[in-house]
């Protein structure tokens, strides 16, 4: 092929970026469903589900995304299953995000004041009541902008799902290069686009941190 | 087909892993080391007071902050081989590796800086100490002490990062995985193994950040104060 | 060169402190209007007055920490209100208390007394910490030496904070409010180093809301009102004062 930049390539980028936000939003939602459920199991009354939960998040906590990748890609060619992109991809973000998203959860959990669940506990409301009326909804709260802060790095991590050919963004970037060989120029263009697509979610997590810590006081 | 795993040739290789582990220790090491100095003049340069330097070091910690490391590490790749320098791939990880982690600490020691109170600097300015003696003894260290913690955390996720450096085949333990997968065709059960070691590797990484702090930290270790 | 800025010779009776017709604004807000007065070698004044009088500010603009928009002040020779004033220099000429003690957390005692000492006038570390132990006992915490000081009450860390001040052997000393942010009772040690230095001839000038205490240690009570001095002069004033104002001050007590 060869020759110069066109807007064939650029529409093929656009194609790219759909899928990044697209793989984003799959793991936002797996990760997140899966995540909410270990941020349960992180302050679970057995002992050994809070094990189970904690094992999960130290194990995929201190492995590389990438290697997470390669895991699913080949682990589900080992089980004999039909190797897709799509699927090692979203099955890794997912694995990955609900650890992260867990513990960040987690964290919002516990910084609900002892008092409320103490209070909840005297009006007699069953644990599960305890927890979805009262601690909860107020953990939202606390949740939302460091979530909001690492969707930012959600989207960022979908990059590496190009080693398991994946078509994002970066692979993309990566096909054009191999016609194109103006690397500089290719990589320069994706910066841009994932910079674009992460800098106003960084912009809005620190616009909700700041207005929390505004409000803290009455919630105290 | 049932699922067989047999990991005695991975293990064969152990070599090799260690080799690859190695590597990545060394690279992490390099760009903690390096990150943290341009942590400390970064978080300074944001806070201080000259506008111009503060928009700089803003728009570095913003663009690093908001692009993948898969994407900064081919612009260092191919950026340096287009002015016509050629560099090792441990040179190419270990700058970009850097670079990337300079701006996640300026942003950490910044918060750290501003978190000193404002008496604090007041009571060394009363006894006549100069600003860079008031930024080294009175928010520097106290400052780092601070979110030490985080700081910990931002550099095993550094070390983790660094498995990215091995799509511009930097030697480092992923590309030795890579290399052993596709000798071996042992693909899932050599990335178990790489797994464990990374896994090993963050905890040696938290334990000895754990060990440094208590060196750094004198109050910590006399008192037992939780960071 | 600005010849005035540091006059090695100071005449032995010109005043260590001396403020004339200062003014002072935050926007609006003006705080000092058009404040003087002086204070001599060896003497202690204690400014009072209600909150928001401008008493602390006084004496923070003493010590550079506020700029002035006008007037002339004058320390230890040095004219505090010339931009090109040598701030480092003044400030080992001149210690701060302030009310929140502002002690280094990170630092043991000794280490807290050492730094400026060292750091700033390049005392030999040895003769530091001798220094040190000497401005401890001078404030009964001898034993505090090697302690953080979130291992101290609030009470031995405002006299840890005094000897930290004092180990720069400055020319007067400044206190900011230092016992308000104690409890009741610690407050006596605190004072009670106060009126020891004042013994020894320590120049000092206190802002502070212990009527008895002003009573007792003032050679001049400066009472502020409005931005104003009000009323000044011997600590015989609070017992008759020949303002309403300043009576009903004392009445009330704050």
């Amino acid at each position: 092929m060869g020759g110069a930049l066109n807007i064939n390539h650029l529409l093929f980028l656009g194609h790219g970026a759909l899928w990044t936000i697209g793989l984003s939003a799959i793991a936002l939602v797996g990760g997140g469903s899966f995540g909410f459920l270990i941020a349960l199991g992180r302050v679970s009354p057995s002992r050994a589900v809070r094990l189970l939960a904690a094992t999960y998040v130290q194990l995929i906590q201190g492995t590389p995304l990438l290697v997470i990748m390669f895991l699913s890609f080949f682990g589900l060619a080992a089980l004999g299953l039909n190797i897709s992109p799509l699927l090692a991809a979203g099955a890794s973000m997912t694995i990955f995000v609900a650890a992260y998203l867990g513990e960040i959860w987690r964290g919002c959990i516990e910084a609900v004041p002892k008092q409320q669940w103490e209070a909840a506990e005297g009006l007699a409301l069953s644990r599960s009541q305890r927890m979805v009326k009262v601690i909860l909804p107020q953990a939202i709260r606390l949740a939302t902008p460091p979530t909001v802060g690492f969707m930012v790095q959600i989207v960022k991590n979908t990059s590496l799902a190009s080693v398991v050919g994946f078509v994002e963004l970066t692979r993309s970037g990566q096909i054009i290069n191999n016609s194109l060989f103006e690397p500089f120029i290719i990589y320069s263009i994706i910066a841009v686009v994932y910079f674009s697509l992460c800098y106003p979610l960084s912009r809005l997590s620190r616009r909700l941190e700041r207005s929390a810590l505004q409000k803290k006081p009455a919630l105290a | 087909m049932g699922l067989v795993l047999d990991f005695s040739v991975v293990l064969d290789r152990w070599q090799a892993l260690l080799d690859g582990a190695t590597l990545t220790l060394q690279l992490a090491f390099i760009a903690v080391v390096c990150g943290a100095a341009i942590g400390v003049f970064g978080a300074i340069g944001r806070r201080g007071g000259n506008v111009l330097v503060e928009r700089l070091c803003g728009a570095y910690v913003e663009a690093i902050r908001n692009t993948p490391l898969l994407v900064q590490i081919f612009l260092v790749y191919f950026g340096l081989s287009s002015l016509g320098l050629q560099f090792s791939a441990f040179t190419v990880a270990a700058v970009a590796l850097t670079i990337n982690v300079g701006a996640y600490t300026t942003e950490i020691m910044r918060a750290g800086f501003d978190s000193i109170h404002k008496g604090q600097i007041e009571a060394a300015e009363g006894l006549g100490l100069s600003r860079a003696q008031i930024y080294w003894h009175v928010i520097i260290w106290p400052g780092i002490e601070r979110v030490y913690p985080a700081l910990t955390s931002q550099f095993v996720l550094l070390m983790l990062a660094s498995s990215v450096t091995s799509q511009i085949s930097a030697e480092e333990l992923t590309a030795v995985a890579n290399y052993i997968q596709s000798e071996t065709y042992r693909s899932f059960e050599t990335y178990i193994v790489v797994a464990l070691i990374y896994v090993a590797l963050s905890f040696i990484m938290r334990f000895g950040f754990w060990l440094l702090g208590l060196a750094l930290f004198p109050r910590r270790r006399r008192l037992g104060t939780p960071l | 060169m600005n010849a005035h800025v540091n006059p090695p010779s100071v005449p032995p009776n010109a005043p260590v402190v001396a403020l004339r017709n200062v003014h002072k604004s935050f926007g609006s807000l003006k705080v000092l209007d058009g404040v003087s007065f002086t204070v001599g070698r060896g003497e202690v004044t204690v400014l009072i007055g209600r909150s928001g009088s401008g008493k602390s500010t006084a004496l923070r603009c003493i010590d550079r920490f506020e700029t002035i928009d006008g007037g002339e002040i004058e320390v230890c020779g040095r004219r505090v209100d010339d931009a090109g004033l040598d701030v480092r220099a003044l400030r080992q000429d001149v210690g701060i208390v302030f009310q929140s003690y502002n002690l280094f957390p990170h630092l043991t005692i000794e280490e807290n007394i050492t730094l400026a000492p060292h750091a700033v006038k390049k005392v030999p570390k040895a003769e530091a910490r001798a220094l040190a132990a000497k401005v401890l006992a001078q404030v009964g915490l001898e034993e505090k030496l090697h302690a953080y000081p979130e291992q101290l009450s609030g009470g031995q860390q405002q006299r840890a904070a005094i000897a930290r001040s004092l180990a720069m052997q400055p020319k007067v000393m400044l206190f900011d409010e230092v016992t308000s942010a104690l409890d009741p009772e610690l407050t006596g040690e605190v004072l009670k180093v106060i009126e020891a230095l004042a013994a020894e001839g320590m120049t000092m000038v206190l802002v502070t809301h212990e009527m008895s205490f002003a009573r007792g240690i003032a050679d001049q009570v400066v009472f502020m009102h409005k931005g104003k001095v009000h009323e000044a002069g011997p600590a015989g004033i609070l017992s008759s004062p020949s303002t309403p104002e300043l009576a009903q001050f004392v009445g009330t007590g704050f």
